[in-house]
């Protein structure tokens, strides 16, 4: 269960920095991105699953959770 | 045109490696790396903060390094008491000029050195008594201190000192804040891990107690993060950042205040500079108080400019205009350094090892003056500072991670730049074996080299260095014939 935190950039896209492994990448595919469920299965650019409890909205970023492997 | 072609490159890391015994080979190995830009991430090309193998020279420090010596020391008014024996304050004093005003031993303690000399019985009965007397006495001598840290030496975590306890009682007694910080040097496998141990400090012990409720707030109100004033750079870079118009609130840590670092939760951006020794505070902070970072470098009027820009973007059109104007300004100082300096510099190779953000921030510099920087790398870097470095260095160029002193060795003898920059422990090395070098850790004791008017200083230095007729001169006259 990695801690991340998550950032939108200027461009709109997320980017997810996990501290333990100095892994900062963007998120290339997130499950559901929708206003009435967010999170779900995360891919990092680099290949890097992660999943992440989905909720009914999208948080407020920048945003610290736990997420699990994918 | 590249002075390093990839076969080239690569040959240099082979025959490097086969000096070394096979297990130490295959660890070294992923440290070292020929650049490709188009690469996205550096993870599977090269390895970083790893621990030094035994058996080699590696320039790196300790966590006491990191905390004291670079995130905490700057910090001008608050006193930083060296826990434990008494070297490694004294050899780590003042060694990094980080400028500040003040009167030192009055309201400022830059320069000193405060040690609470850890003698035999110390170790043997704990020191944690003699650490509040010497708080106390501290308090007592110098009353215009702002708060105290405690930097722990390797002993203290070792025989299990309880300096938490100590400080939040004598804390209480003076009413200042008092900071136990955790960075006995054994920890973590560099100076990278006292960063990081030194910022949670910041945010437990600063920002999550001290807020400074009252101080008014400006709509341009910026911080300037991990900008530690060696020979004077944050002035040069804070001076940039008035003239377009914002408020320059805080400095961390070089000439820096602990009221300073009590008001930054209310500025609208901080502007980071050294992403390594600082990103973690800023991270804190943008997901705590929900304040944006953006990483600049002031290195080289081209990247100043870029950085200007980019920072002015965040603003309105205020600040959009004074960027130009700051930029216009500036241009004809930049044009006549370069009319005087590129063509006596124009095509030189460079090597750079240094730490933090140098080794990638430098790179647009050299290239304004014309030169090329055919290898870099850091002591203490982790892989998201290779990210960023992949895509500002030129193609076959080499990358090397805690290189060891037979590798750089190995690497300058046979590409033969025409400039080294590294730390001082390599400094005469080269110098002796006829390589132009500078120190770039303090910039050679010269500086600052932030900003435009640190730019015209490094053109100037640089200068001085490469061209300069000593070393024509490396060998005896008499074996000259």
């Amino acid at each position: 269960m990695p801690k991340v935190i998550l950032r939108r950039q200027g461009d709109g896209s997320l980017t997810c920095y996990v501290p333990k492994k100095d892994l900062e990448g963007k998120v290339a595919s997130l499950e559901f991105n929708e206003d009435d469920r967010w999170g779900g299965r995360m891919v990092l650019e680099d290949g890097t699953a992660l999943f992440i409890e989905p909720m009914k909205a999208p948080p407020i970023f920048p945003v610290e959770m736990r997420v699990s492997r994918g | 045109m590249s002075a390093l072609t990839r076969e080239k490159a690569e040959g240099l890391i082979e025959e490097v490696l086969s000096a070394y015994p096979e297990s130490l080979r295959d660890e070294r190995k992923k440290h070292l790396m020929v650049n490709d830009p188009s690469l996205e991430q550096s993870k599977k090309c090269i390895t970083s903060n790893r621990k030094s193998q035994p058996g080699v020279m590696t320039a790196r420090g300790c966590a006491y390094a990191g905390s004291k010596g670079v995130v905490w020391g700057p910090v001008k008014d608050m006193i930083h008491l060296s826990h434990g024996p008494v070297g490694c304050g004294q050899y780590s004093r003042a060694g990094r000029r980080n400028y500040y005003v003040g009167y030192t031993g009055v309201n400022t303690f830059g320069t000193m050195n405060f040690t609470s000399d850890f003698q035999e019985k110390d170790v043997v009965f704990g020191g944690d008594k003699k650490l509040a007397k010497i708080i106390d006495e501290m308090e007592m001598l110098f009353p215009l201190n702002k708060g105290i840290s405690v930097q722990s030496e390797c002993p203290v975590g070792l025989i299990g000192d309880d300096i938490e306890a100590v400080t939040k009682k004598s804390s209480a007694a003076i009413g200042k804040p008092v900071v136990p910080v955790r960075c006995e040097g054994f920890r973590g496998v560099s100076q990278s891990l006292g960063h990081h141990i030194a910022n949670d400090t910041i945010r437990d012990f600063i920002l999550e107690r001290e807020l400074d409720e009252k101080f008014s707030t400006s709509p341009y109100d910026v911080a300037i993060i991990g900008d530690y004033n060696i020979g004077g750079d944050a002035w040069s870079s804070r001076i940039l950042l008035e003239e377009m118009g914002l408020r320059v609130v805080a400095q961390w840590s070089g000439d820096g205040t602990l009221a300073e670092m009590k008001r930054t939760p209310k500025v609208k951006m901080n502007l980071l500079h050294c992403y390594r020794s600082m990103n973690y505070i800023s991270r804190h902070m943008e997901s705590k108080y929900g304040i944006p970072w953006f990483e600049y470098n002031f290195f080289g009027p081209t990247k100043i400019a870029e950085s200007l820009r980019a920072i002015a973007g965040h603003f309105d059109d205020r600040i959009k205009e004074g960027a130009e104007k700051v930029i216009a300004k500036y241009q004809p100082m930049v044009d006549a350094v370069n009319a005087q300096y590129l063509p006596r510099l124009k095509g030189k190779k460079v090597m750079l090892y240094v730490g933090g953000l140098r080794p990638r921030h430098v790179v647009g510099a050299y290239e304004d003056l014309g030169m090329e920087v055919v290898g870099t790398g850091y002591e203490f870097g982790h892989n998201d500072d290779y990210d960023r470095t992949i895509k500002e260095m030129g193609d076959a160029t080499l990358i090397y991670d805690d290189v060891t002193e037979l590798e750089l060795e190995h690497f300058v003898t046979k590409i033969r730049p025409d400039l080294v920059g590294a730390g001082i422990k390599e400094k005469y090395v080269y110098q002796k074996m006829g390589i132009p070098f500078r120190q770039m850790h303090s910039w050679d004791y010269s500086g600052p080299y932030h900003g435009y008017d640190g730019y015209a200083i490094f053109a100037r230095d640089v200068d001085m260095t490469v061209n300069n007729p000593c070393w024509k001169n490396m060998q005896a006259p008499w074996k000259r014939s």
